[in-house]
């Protein structure tokens, strides 16, 4: 196949719809635009009928009952409509939640909002691999813990918590578990029955469907879950999400999951492979460090340090004909350097060299050969031109430096 | 962000990368930042002793594209001046001519207080005083 520039790596942050996604939405903008609540007339049962079909779709996915499906604008407001929901559903119960310090920031933001509201929370650390630990999991859980939440998979790392055995302590304290699985929803079979998910929120431009939509599972059988709505008005989705349903958007949403459903075992074999090939011919490259667990990681993403070299640095060599992440600070409006890196305990030097590919459907295997040529080209490039590699070259311990901090 | 041309052409064709004797006396060395920030420069200043004109001028940079031009420039600036009017150069006109956009204007700081750190350098190696910096805001 040709090679088709430039190379899209960033997966994790948005993918292209997928072409029978825009397909499906199309008839719903301007011939079907029915209201789905508008009960009396066809053009509110068309509508109805498109969104019911899709919630269909959606549960198929992820083994769920359509009646457990929230459609929302997104994971965003699906992280903030579990976490505060069911901080004001449970209240009687208690008041107090875990997490983890790798968290998107739509659950820790949210999580800090439900401190500021005379909510508890809890912050666990992850080991160097990125994973939590279950059993201090296990002990932070009190009598007036109401939930755990806890990703799914990373969307920096690509690391894959123990799902599984955290629901089983959640189960064990009947405390729910809700998890963000934005990054893994359509990408890994993940099944709310066998992996005993309270609550669950996913996006679809994360799997190929539009932005400006995504879902809230909600479980309604053991036990039954309710979430406080944190929108008032037509008391839509079970009067736990009010507003106008997106129908063409939901409809999208509800393609993107059935194409998943059918092609995400061969598409996550073929993306491993090709992720583990770009991952073995950058480590090739000295001082490289592959950043967050191997063995439990998403198929298609890699996180890779390359040391002595600045990540936004790097991005210039090639960012006119490949697109992807880092964790360098220059890169965020923060200015600090990416806290999951920095939360696996990797210094800050470290977390500014790093580089986050996120691999996807229509990536080929001739866009993999020119971005381990091109990057790999860069890093010996920028290398030459670094004191630090100098040093680290005469065996100098750069450690022992007084750097002027500034 | 866009980069300005000029960022791109001293990140593409940066001039005078390199390293030369730190153990000569006419050599001047500046290492300014920390890996902890993302940027370390270093950049090194070989004055001709007869005529106090800086004959040659290295750099290498750690750091963003940004980084890596104004160290360029640098260098190139400081060629064919004297010590003096090396130290005239100030971290805006760095900024101006790379068209640096705010969120960038320490990368001109910092090379602004590698000149000087090298400057100083070859001062103390040849029995000058040092010089009182003024603290610059990063």
């Amino acid at each position: 196949m040709e090679l088709k520039l430039p190379i899209y790596l960033d997966n994790n942050a948005t993918t292209p719809m997928d072409p029978r996604v825009l397909e499906a939405m199309l008839p719903y903008f301007v011939e079907k635009f029915g209201n789905a609540a508008s009960r009396n007339h066809s053009f509110g049962w068309v509508a109805e009928e498109a969104v019911d079909y899709a919630r269909e779709q959606v549960a198929k996915l992820i083994n769920a009952d359509p009646k457990e499906i929230i459609f929302t604008s997104g994971a965003t407001e699906s992280d903030n409509l579990a976490l505060k929901g069911v901080f004001e559903m449970y209240a009687s119960k208690g008041n107090h939640i875990i997490t983890a310090t790798t968290e998107h920031k739509a659950v820790l933001d949210t999580c800090k909002h439900i401190e500021k509201m005379g909510g508890q929370v809890t912050y666990l650390e992850v080991n160097p691999e990125g994973l939590i630990d279950l059993k201090e999991l296990e002990n932070a859980i009190t009598d007036k813990t109401i939930l755990i939440a806890i990703m799914y998979g990373n969307n920096e790392i690509g690391v894959i918590q123990p799902v599984r055995e955290i629901s089983a302590i959640a189960r064990k304290h009947g405390v729910l578990f809700f998890t963000d699985a934005t990054q893994a929803v359509g990408k890994i079979p993940v099944d709310v029955q066998a992996d005993g998910i309270d609550l669950m929120a996913f996006s679809g431009h994360k799997m190929y469907g539009p932005k400006g939509v995504g879902a809230l599972y909600v479980r309604r059988k053991n036990p039954r879950v309710k979430v406080t709505a944190q929108m008032d008005g037509g008391g839509h989705e079970r009067g736990m999400r009010s507003g106008t349903m997106n129908v063409p958007g939901i409809v999208g949403l509800g393609k993107a999951c059935e194409i998943c459903m059918n092609e995400m075992e061969a598409e996550a074999k073929r993306l491993s492979v090709m992720r583990d090939r770009l991952e073995n011919g950058l480590m090739e490259l000295e001082e490289a460090y592959v950043n967050g667990s191997k063995e439990h990681r998403l198929p298609h993403v890699s996180n890779i340090s390359f040391k002595y070299v600045e990540g936004e640095g790097l991005m210039m060599g090639f960012n006119k004909n490949i697109a992807l992440s880092s964790g360098s600070a220059c890169t965020s409006a923060s200015l600090e350097p990416s806290y999951v890196l920095k939360a696996l305990g990797l210094g800050d030097d470290l977390a500014h060299s790093s580089l986050r590919f996120g691999l996807g459907r229509f990536t080929t295997d001739e866009q993999i050969d020119y971005t381990i040529n091109a990057i790999k080209d860069t890093v010996l490039k920028l290398r030459e031109m670094s004191p630090l590699w100098e040093m680290f070259k005469e065996g100098i311990d750069l450690d022992t430096i007084e750097w002027a901090h500034h | 962000m866009a980069y300005s041309d000029k960022v791109i052409d001293h990140y593409s064709n940066p001039k005078n990368v390199g390293t030369l004797d730190k153990a000569k006396k006419n050599v001047g060395t500046g290492l300014v930042g920390a890996p902890e920030c993302g940027d370390v420069m270093r950049l090194q200043i070989e004055v001709d002793e007869a005529t106090g004109v800086i004959a040659d001028a290295k750099f290498k940079t750690f750091g963003c594209g940004s980084a890596i031009a104004s160290s360029s420039l640098a260098t190139e600036w400081l060629k064919g001046k004297t010590v003096d009017q090396a130290l005239a150069i100030d971290n805006m006109d760095i900024v101006e001519e790379l068209n640096l956009p705010p969120v960038k204007i320490h990368c001109s700081v910092l090379a602004e207080d590698a000149i000087k750190a090298a400057i100083n350098d070859y001062r103390v190696k040849n029995g000058m005083p040092e010089l009182e910096l003024e603290e610059k805001k990063h």
